[in-house]
């Protein structure tokens, strides 16, 4: 793999395609259309894929563990499945990579993390469950921040994860893994967790497509819990169409999981209309106040940029208040870190994961345990959410955060009322350099100021392509949709990537 | 054993595990015993990823429970998560309730001090249980069975209202048969399905201001709860006495001992940082399913024994102790049903009855014979087919072979001897073998009677009807020449 110095920005991953087709086309629908029509078999596909982590992970560092053998054995299943016409998916034997902390039965999970490094789950999360239904080929399990606590992947225990658009630059986080595989070609899509951003930041800072779904949407049984009440599984894609796909997959009621919803979902590619006239979007004037929240000047430009498109495919953009934005960020941490410190207590080396070699009773066992087994980033939270449920703060900041959750929602829903969708971005910033925030937490917890209000409202969000700075580093555009509308998010971001995909990635 | 210038103010809380098939969160089996970490599953092990799915029954219950001890059932309800670090909490924190608990604002009548008193309930809220810790006996390894991690518990908390060790075992005993009557809990002390904790403080009596007060924990009895609040009202009122103050902590109650000793300090009180679960949504209870609940339920001990005292017009002491327990309530009412002399029915439960199922150490549906073979045992007797004596025996018999009393004393020839010639010959006897007997009667020694028709009772091998007897020797003996 080469970075073009001449063209900086542009991936330049040899010369060898996969199935004829460049990286940039390889996506679920191109491929399906080559084993439909048996160009490629899906061992074949597999293998070529498989390769291809060969010959670039070492250098990206977006697998944990890849399982080369499992992979091909399920693919020559699949497409004897294929052959006899048993399976009937656009996902069928396409390879994919899941993030490290979604469960997968007999292959360790490891969520980034040394506490889990020997952990192999005995179940299968349930969108693992639906995605070998649909004849997914799981080619690995990738990088991540420490139980998703992160905005970097600078925290996994493992290795740094590169930016494939710029070795020198995080990939975004936590599932920087699952982009910048879907980036570099290592995986046709991936599933990532998000959080308060960590699906959609690393997909703008790979210049992929994510979608955090409306929380209930997607099941989380078998996804590592960080903070129960926002996480949410998601797609990370090279386009609107594959993120469609893979989402009518992954949706729906689970009954192991009394958060999700039992509503009927609709088929997303549905949603895949080049229209949006009449639709009414939305600009948070707080999304685009300069003061505060460190935006630089190319994302607001192209933000902005956005808004011309839409207004001329002729769409109609307001601009709308959500004052409640301010406070996104101490009640994002807040809730967060409380659930977090009570999700992360059952780790104590007794009955799974890592056990201090040295120790004389049970309180020694415990404590060493917690303290060799996780890094310093996941402490920071575990102290900072045990601080704030603790007698006598609780009231102060866990209270008042859950009341200005509530608060934030309410003004969500108002807005809502004058338009369909909100835009606007989704960090403040392009992908910065490795070791830049990994020192300052608070300027790396200012990276969620655009993501985290989707998690606290439960609403649905998508970050797509938007554009390239200055250093040619790609810019994301962020898509809010009430809840449970992922259908309309969706048809603006089908809309505005059909008009232009071609201008952005030439930059 | 309160002193006359002290009294106490007790409260109970108690634990007991709901009878549900399975666990409060997973469809692992709620079985007692099985061999260690055989009832379990990912979720009750609390492995990552996994989400706790509350089982629906347990719900229910908890509203049963809260119908029959005259709570308000909450409309708007739900869970939260108790944080603290002990292995036996697979997660490191107990899914329970806190400040939204299913029941509210209930009581229960208990007997003291010769009238009715009423305990009133603050709340009970529904949790799961830890599982158990075992140690080695060289003391180098402890080991954990997650077999009861996960049982569903509801925890019942009475008010202060209870001022002795009598009315706590009263106060346990009630809640003991209303929750078995319900068939909410098998309320089983010795598996550790209800346990109590009890909070305790003595102050001078009159006095307002409360005493500071202990928690005593292990408390595996009613026995123990009994010599627990004795014990720790003695050792409050010494310290009183001797001007001391009484330290704010919990004591774990060492029953071999008839001691408790202090658990943890008061520097080391517990913060639980209790928080909403977020795994489980909030959820409501409407009305239609407390109807649904409360017609579903049966009549409890208190309505029962109402009814024994006003429609069988048994003394009220017998209509207690026939309702203590739901099967034993069951199991009167089936033998009562038919009979004519249910205050003999009665009698033959609550004294041969219990007695033999005790020595035999049989529960009461491994009983043989059907509950009706008593009331067939009563008419025996009451018809005169055989006496007193021969009817324990009979009763024996069918505890032996579980066969219908009309049967055993047809196969064994029981029936009552009432021929007067053929019992005049025995007495005769009796009289020319006693003569020394015969000697004191007739000096006056009427006393000597008995003994006499005890003997020719011995004869006949006690079929004899014991009225005939008695006229032939007082005949034989001259008294009535």
């Amino acid at each position: 793999m080469k970075f073009d110095e001449r063209q900086p920005g542009k991936v330049r991953i040899d010369d060898n395609k996969i199935a004829g087709l460049s990286i940039d086309e390889l996506t679920i629908s191109n491929l399906q259309k080559l084993i439909s029509k048996r160009e490629i078999s899906v061992p074949e596909l597999t293998k070529d894929m498989l390769d291809r982590i060969e010959k670039l992970d070492s250098m990206l560092g977006c697998y944990i563990n890849v399982i080369g053998e499992q992979a091909m054995e399920r693919a020559k299943e699949v497409q004897e499945k294929l052959d006899r016409g048993e399976i009937n998916s656009p996902l069928a034997g396409i390879p994919m990579a899941l993030k490290d902390n979604i469960c997968t039965d007999g292959i360790p999970t490891t969520c980034g993390s040394k506490m889990l490094a020997d952990f192999v789950p005995p179940y299968d999360a349930h969108v693992v469950k639906r995605l070998y239904d649909n004849g997914a080929i799981l080619l690995g399990k990738v990088n991540m921040d420490e139980f998703a606590m992160g905005s970097s992947t600078e925290t996994s225990y493992y290795k740094k994860t590169i930016n494939p658009w710029d070795p020198e630059r995080v990939p975004g986080g936590s599932s920087g893994g699952s982009a910048a595989a879907v980036a570099a070609g290592e995986a046709v899509y991936s599933l990532g967790s998000d959080t308060g951003g960590s699906i959609r930041n690393p997909a703008s800072f790979c210049g992929c497509v994510g979608l955090k779904p409306t929380y209930g949407l997607v099941s989380r049984y078998g996804l590592i819990a960080y903070a129960s009440s926002f996480d949410q599984i998601g797609p990370i894609t090279r386009n609107v169409t594959d993120c469609a796909l893979v989402l009518n997959a992954i949706a729906g009621h689970d009954p192991m999981d009394l958060t999700s919803s039992k509503k009927e979902h609709p088929d997303y590619t549905k949603a895949l209309v080049n229209d949006v006239k009449g639709l009414k979007i939305g600009i948070p004037r707080e999304f685009m106040d300069e003061n505060g929240n460190g935006m630089e000047k190319s994302v607001k430009d192209a933000v902005l940029n956005a808004v011309r498109v839409f207004l001329e495919l002729g769409a109609e953009c307001i601009e709308v208040s959500i004052p409640a934005l301010e406070y996104v960020v101490p009640m994002y941490y807040i809730i967060a870190l409380a659930e977090a410190s009570s999700n992360l207590a059952r780790y104590d080396g007794i009955r799974y994961g890592y056990r201090t070699p040295d120790y004389k009773n049970l309180e020694e066992l415990c404590k060493r345990s917690r303290s060799e087994g996780f890094g310093k980033e996941v402490k920071r939270r575990i102290l900072l959410g045990t601080y704030v449920l603790s007698s006598g703060y609780y009231d102060e900041y866990y209270k008042k955060a859950l009341k200005s959750r509530m608060v934030l929602i309410q003004q969500f829903k108002a807005a809502f009322e004058k338009c369909d969708i909100i835009i606007g971005p989704v960090t403040p910033t392009t992908a910065y350099r490795i070791g830049e925030k990994i020192d300052d937490p608070l300027k790396m917890y200012m990276e969620d100021v655009f993501t985290a209000p989707a998690n606290i409202a439960g609403l649905p969000a998508m970050s797509i392509p938007c554009g390239v700075d200055m250093k040619s580093l790609p810019i994301g555009l962020q898509l809010i949709g009430r809840p449970f509308d992922e259908s309309t998010i969706l048809r603006a971001a089908y809309t505005f990537e059909t008009h232009t995909v071609e201008g952005w990635k030439n930059g | 054993m309160v002193n006359e210038l002290y009294e106490a103010v007790i409260g109970l809380e108690v634990h007991a595990e709901l009878a549900t098939k399975t666990k409060i969160y997973c469809s692992c089996t709620t079985d007692f015993g099985g061999l260690p970490n055989t009832h379990c599953c990912p979720v009750c092990l609390g492995m990552p990823g996994t989400l706790p799915v509350l089982n629906r029954r347990v719900v229910e219950y908890a509203i049963k429970a809260g119908i029959a001890t005259n709570c308000t059932i909450i409309n708007f309800t739900k869970q939260d998560r108790k944080n603290y670090f002990y292995p036996d909490v697979p997660k490191n924190y107990q899914i329970s309730q806190y400040d939204l608990p299913i029941c509210r604002n209930g009581y229960i009548e208990i007997e003291a001090g010769g009238g009715k008193k009423k305990i009133r309930i603050q709340r009970i809220h529904i949790e799961e249980d830890a599982g158990k810790l075992v140690h080695s006996e060289d003391g180098k390894y402890s080991y954990i069975d997650y077999n009861r991690a996960g049982v569903p518990l509801i925890e019942i908390v009475s008010e202060p209202d209870i001022s002795s060790a009598e009315e706590a075992k009263a106060y346990l005993e009630k809640l003991k048969s209303i929750l078995q009557f319900i068939g909410v809990s098998d309320c089983k002390m010795e598996e550790g399905s209800l346990r109590a904790d009890v909070n305790i403080s003595v102050k001078p009596k009159g006095e307002a201001k409360l005493g500071n007060k202990t928690e005593i924990k292990n408390l595996n009895s009613f026995r123990a709860v009994y010599r627990a609040i004795n014990a720790e009202i003695e050792r409050q009122i010494g310290i009183i006495e001797s001007k001391g103050i009484v330290i704010k902590e919990t004591r774990r109650w060492d029953d071999s001992k008839g001691k408790s000793y202090p658990m943890r300090s008061k520097e080391e009180v517990q913060d639980y940082r209790y928080f909403p679960e977020p795994d489980i949504p909030p959820f409501t209870i409407s009305e239609e399913l407390v109807e649904e609940v409360r017609s579903s339920m049966p009549e409890l001990p208190d309505k029962r024994k109402e009814r024994y005292i006003s429609e069988y017009g048994l003394p009220a002491y017998d209509a207690e102790i026939l309702t203590s327990s739901r099967e034993l309530s069951d199991f009167f009412e089936k033998a009562a049903r038919g009979s004519n002399n249910i205050k003999a029915v009665s009698n033959w439960i609550m004294g041969d009855f219990m007695r033999i199922i005790k020595e035999r150490n049989i529960k009461i549906d491994e009983v043989p014979f059907k509950p009706e073979h008593i009331s067939r045992l009563v008419s025996l007797v009451d018809s005169g087919i055989i006496n007193g004596t021969t009817a324990k025996m009979v009763f024996e018999v069918m505890f032996d072979s579980g066969k219908d009393p009309e049967d055993i004393v047809k196969e064994k020839g029981l029936e009552i001897l009432n021929d007067r010639s053929e019992l005049l010959d025995v007495v005769k006897r009796v009289i020319a073998a006693n003569p020394a007997s015969v000697a004191d009667y007739r000096k006056g020694k009427k006393k000597v009677l008995g003994f006499l028709v005890g003997q020719a009772m011995k004869e006949t091998k006690g079929q004899a009807d014991p009225r005939i007897l008695n006229e032939l020797f007082l005949q034989e003996l001259g008294e009535n020449s």
